[in-house]
This record gives structure tokens, C-alpha cells and sequence, in this order.
């Protein structure tokens, strides 16, 4: 497959539809719009269905429709857009729907303002929505990633029947790389437990969150809490960079993790040993690579695009064995090398 | 580096993501070194990030007057032009170049202004062409954009660039086969092949006599 030049929005959509997705549902909001052009674009062409909704939450509940029926659906938008689609998210974890949900934020609290963010991460890695449960949250550092952990949401998705999230940030979505796209596939749904008709041979099949007796619901739960823990133990990703002698380690995902890498790159020509963990999935969140970081590690340094909301996750990784400091911007704003680099020299020097 | 006839009014159209704006703020430095008097004006009014505004402390400093929207590069997404950009058209002192927003939607913001430039008669109104794009791989694909952006902005194209590129990863064999496909996009046309856009330090091995030599800027996110 040849190299095309793309956005990251694009490569989205693009990936979507080569991952067998032919139900789009959204509402535009900057800086995620793209996504939408591309498929109004694209679908009618093979027979896909592009949807402008009336509202977020329209578009929610129409993934929801096609994902009972057992096709791959997905809705994306920016923060706003995604707090509005959180009553549909817990309905899709609460019926065990797979299904792709794209986020690429942008600064807030409220309306916020349209330049890149990653102030969602408690949404999204936390539950936005009411209830137990979890989504699956993936978060591409390039345009290349925005492609194929698109295709791995997707797959993920139906391997453990609940939803998944792309969690990327506006500069993702609207930069410019070459990506190399996936292989086309011809999705034939393995699933059961789909309403697709029981033309009068089987018993009907019923999705639905709402359980009468709370003993069920109670068991429910419990069963997905056991499916949360496979997948936590199976499907935690990230990226380790020059982490084997490094003094001082810097977690960053995202676009946050690619200004690390230049800061890293510049801290190492100047003798500090610094490397970097870049979590490729942020739920499950890649504790085990962290926890084996602390016992080699002076401290580590979150980057983030928000004010310290991955720290925690950090913190209960390693057990507060080291310490954790914060380089952070926010508000539509991107923290430089420079800063970078000064918060990594400071934990080399003990000043935090 | 290819002479080029310069016009009063150069316009830059074509597909989102073209490379139209970063060809428009070049082409502005190259028309001051003949010119005293250059203007670039930004009528995107559907790209949110990477505007004619972040090169705006270098077009200034030589001497170029920049205008775009006030909230280009805000926190706002508010698709208005300023009302100088009537000025761009109608005071024909200045050379100008108009970098318009990408595919027809992006050029509707042109309408308003199409008919003082081809009363006028003194333009370049020019295609980007990147053929590395995805919905423009083929001049078929190309052809049918510079349909749509002609009839959305009022006002026929005159000319085609390649700009085909893959970004970093762009060789000599990139440019020639967008050279191949701009001049089967030419033909299928009628519109001459003005120029090609090569990135400078690319350019040195890109063995061609039309080629407009390009400095790419450098973003925040590009990796060391």
C-alpha cells in the first residue's frame, strides 16, 4: 500500500471504513469536523450510510440502533460534543455494545475555546457516564496511529463486546503525515447476540440496560468487572523511549508525548538520562511498565494537556514509590520542549 | 527556479489540504523581491489550525501586509472576513495573493469578491494539485474538485500547480509522478501547468525546469 499525505481527522475516517464501518452518526464541532466531511463524502459512495444528526445525543443513540444490530458503528465530536453523548455511552456499556466513539478535544471546561486539549482523560478513562464501567481508550500520537488504533478500537470493541474510545486532541486531528492505510476487510459480524430478525427460527434476542431485579443488575456488574480484568491484564499498550538507564521518566501521551520526545532528545545531548513511557492505551492504563520504571527511576514527570489529571494514575502505578511531578499547559495551549526540559532537569536535580 | 510572469492578483484554490496556504505565503516572500508593495489575504474560513497567521511575524518583517480573519488562531471558530479584504481587490496599487479556504466550501467565502478580479482582468487564479492526497490520487478526482471550488467561488481557474508531496517523506520521485498526473490534469483541462512546488532542499535533487522552490515551516509537533 502506497503513502498518502493526510490529516489526522481524515485518516480517522478513512480507517473506519477499511475496518468494515459503514454507519457514521455526528454533529460538527471543531476541530474534529473532518471526520464528518470525509464520510459525507465517502459513504454514499459505497453504499455506507453518513448521518448528520440533530444533536450529539441523536447520533449516540443511533450507534447504539446499529451496534444492537450487530454492525460497526461509530459517532465521533470534540469535549462539548462527547459530554452530551455520555447518557448513550453508559447505555452502549451497559448493553455490552461494541462501538467506536471518537473524541478529539479540545480546551474546556463549558464551551472552552477549539484549540487541542487533553483535559477529557477523567472522562474518558473514569466513566463520563453513570454507572460501572469502563471504555476501552485509546490515544494515537500521529496520523499513522489515528489510522490503525482506529482498526484496533474497532477490534477490541467486539472482542469484548463494550464500547471503545479514540482519545485524541485537536493538533492529532488536524496535522498533516504521511500514513500508510490499513488493508480494506469485508466485515462479516460474528455476534449472536444481535438483533438482526429471528425469522421464526430462534428465540428473539434482547438488548436492553434496564434489569427489573436488582440481583440480576448486581450480577451483571459483577461478570463485566471480571471481563474489565481480562482486558486490563491482556490489552494494556505503550510505547517505552530510552526508558533502559533513564534517571528521569516522562509520561505523556498523545501529542504531549511527542514535544517529550524533542525535549528527551535535547536532555540527552546535554548528559540527563531521560526517557519516556507513552501510554497507548490510557484505559487499561499501562501500570505494569510504570511499576518496573519506579524501581529504576528518580521520579517521573507527567506532561499532560490538562491540570495533572493522568498524576494519579501515575501515583497508584507505582505505588508512590517515586516522586511525580506536573509540566503542564492548558487552555488550547502546548507545553514546549523548553518547559519540558526544565521539569525534567529539575527532577534530575531533586528540586520538585 | 522557474521565472515566473507575475500578475496582480495570484489566487490559491484546491483541495483541503493542498498545501495552498504555505505555497501562498512563498509565493508573497517571492513577489516582494520584485514588488514594493504586497499584500496576502486570508479567506479560509474552514481550516480551524495552521493559518497565513502563523507565518505573519515573517511576512511582516519583509514588508508584507497580512490580512486575515481576527480569529484566526483564537479560540473561536467564527467563519467572518474582515472588511479590508475588500481593499485587496479594489486598491490596485498592491500585488496580491488570495489564499482561499479548501473544496467549494471553502471557496463560497471567494464569491463576493470574484467579480472586481475578473473585471479587473490582471490574475492568476491557480489549482493546487497534491496528488498524494487521498481524494484526489487521479486527475479524474482533481478535475472534479476544480469543478466544484470554480462554480462555489465564481470564478474559472486559470492555471494548475503540482504541489504533490508526502511531507518529510517526499522524493524526487513523489514530484514527478504529481508532475505525470498536473499534466494529464493539464490536458484534460485546457489550463497550462504553471509551475512546480518542491520543498528547497528537495529541489536541489528534482530534475525539472519548472520548479518553485518552497521552505515548508517548522511545527511544534514535528519530531526532531
Amino acid at each position: 500500500m502506497e503513502k498518502v499525505l493526510m490529516k489526522g481527522n481524515e485518516a480517522i475516517a478513512e480507517a473506519a471504513i477499511r475496518a468494515g464501518c459503514r454507519h457514521y452518526f455526528g454533529y460538527p464541532i471543531t476541530p474534529q469536523t473532518e471526520i464528518a466531511a470525509y464520510m459525507s463524502k465517502r459513504m454514499p459512495k459505497i453504499g455506507g450510510t453518513f448521518l448528520q444528526a440533530e444533536s450529539e445525543i441523536s447520533a449516540i443513540n443511533m450507534v447504539y440502533g446499529v451496534a444492537s444490530a450487530g454492525l460497526r458503528a461509530m459517532t465521533s465530536s470534540s469535549s462539548p460534543g462527547v459530554s452530551l453523548k455520555q447518557e448513550g455511552i453508559s447505555y452502549l456499556a451497559g448493553c455490552d455494545l461494541p462501538a467506536l466513539i471518537v473524541n478529539v478535544q479540545r480546551g474546556g471546561p463549558g464551551l472552552g475555546g477549539i484549540q487541542p486539549s487533553q483535559s477529557d482523560y477523567f472522562q474518558a478513562t473514569k466513566g463520563g457516564g453513570h454507572g460501572d464501567y469502563h471504555l476501552i481508550v485509546l490515544a494515537p500520537a500521529s496520523v499513522q496511529e489515528m489510522a490503525d488504533l482506529t482498526v484496533k478500537a474497532f477490534d477490541l470493541a467486539d472482542k469484548y463486546r463494550m464500547p471503545a474510545m479514540l482519545l485524541a486532541d485537536g493538533t492529532m486531528g488536524q496535522m498533516m503525515e504521511p500514513v500508510e492505510l490499513p488493508e480494506a476487510v469485508e466485515y462479516k459480524p460474528e455476534k449472536p447476540w444481535a438483533v438482526t430478525g429471528t425469522e421464526n427460527k430462534r428465540e428473539h434476542n434482547i438488548v436492553n440496560s434496564l434489569y427489573l431485579v436488582p440481583e440480576q443488575l448486581e450480577q451483571k456488574n459483577i461478570e463485566r468487572y471480571e471481563k474489565y480484568r481480562t482486558v486490563a491484564e491482556n490489552e494494556a499498550m505503550c510505547e517505552e523511549y530510552m526508558t533502559e538507564d533513564a534517571d528521569v521518566c516522562v509520561v505523556a501521551f498523545g501529542i504531549a508525548a511527542r514535544v517529550s520526545k524533542n525535549a528527551i532528545t535535547e536532555a540527552r545531548k546535554q548528559g540527563i538520562k531521560a526517557g519516556l513511557i507513552r501510554p497507548i492505551t490510557l484505559w487499561p492504563f499501562p501500570k505494569e511498565a510504570i511499576r518496573k520504571a519506579a524501581d529504576k527511576v528518580k521520579g517521573f514527570v507527567s506532561v499532560e494537556l490538562s491540570m495533572g489529571q493522568m498524576i494519579e494514575d501515575i501515583r497508584l502505578a507505582e505505588d508512590c514509590k517515586k516522586p511525580v511531578s506536573l509540566c503542564c499547559r492548558v487552555g488550547g495551549m502546548i507545553p514546549s520542549p523548553e518547559e519540558v526540559l526544565k521539569a525534567i532537569k529539575d527532577m534530575e536535580g531533586g528540586k520538585i | 527556479m522557474i521565472e515566473i510572469e507575475f500578475r496582480r492578483t495570484t489566487l490559491f484554490a484546491g483541495h483541503y489540504g493542498s498545501g495552498k496556504t504555505n505555497l501562498a505565503v512563498n509565493y508573497a516572500l517571492k513577489l516582494r523581491e520584485s514588488f514594493e508593495s504586497v499584500v496576502i489575504a486570508d479567506l479560509d474560513i474552514v481550516n480551524p489550525y495552521f493559518r497565513t497567521k502563523d507565518s505573519e511575524e515573517l511576512l511582516r518583517s519583509r514588508g508584507i501586509e497580512i490580512i486575515s480573519s481576527e480569529y484566526a488562531n483564537s479560540n473561536v471558530d467564527f467563519p467572518a472576513l474582515p472588511s479590508e479584504m475588500y481593499g485587496v481587490v479594489q486598491n490596485r496599487s498592491r500585488h496580491a495573493v488570495l489564499d482561499i479556504g479548501g473544496d467549494d466550501r471553502g471557496a463560497y467565502a471567494l464569491g463576493r469578491f470574484a467579480p472586481y478580479i475578473i473585471e479587473e482582468n490582471d490574475y492568476d487564479m491557480l489549482f493546487v494539485a497534491n496528488f498524494c492526497r487521498p481524494l484526489t490520487l487521479t486527475p479524474e478526482d482533481a478535475l472534479e474538485v476544480m469543478r466544484e471550488i470554480e462554480s462555489a467561488g465564481g470564478i474559472k481557474f486559470n492555471g494548475i500547480v503540482n504541489n504533490t508531496n508526502l511531507a518529510a517523506l517526499t522524493t524526487p520521485k513523489t514530484v514527478y509522478d504529481g508532475q505525470e498526473k498536473s499534466l494529464k490534469l493539464s490536458k484534460m483541462s485546457g489550463l497550462p501547468l504553471k509551475f512546480t512546488a518542491v520543498e528547497r532542499e528537495l529541489s536541489k535533487a528534482v530534475k525539472l525546469n519548472n520548479v518553485f522552490e518552497l521552505d515548508v515551516q517548522k511545527r511544534y509537533y514535528d519530531l526532531y
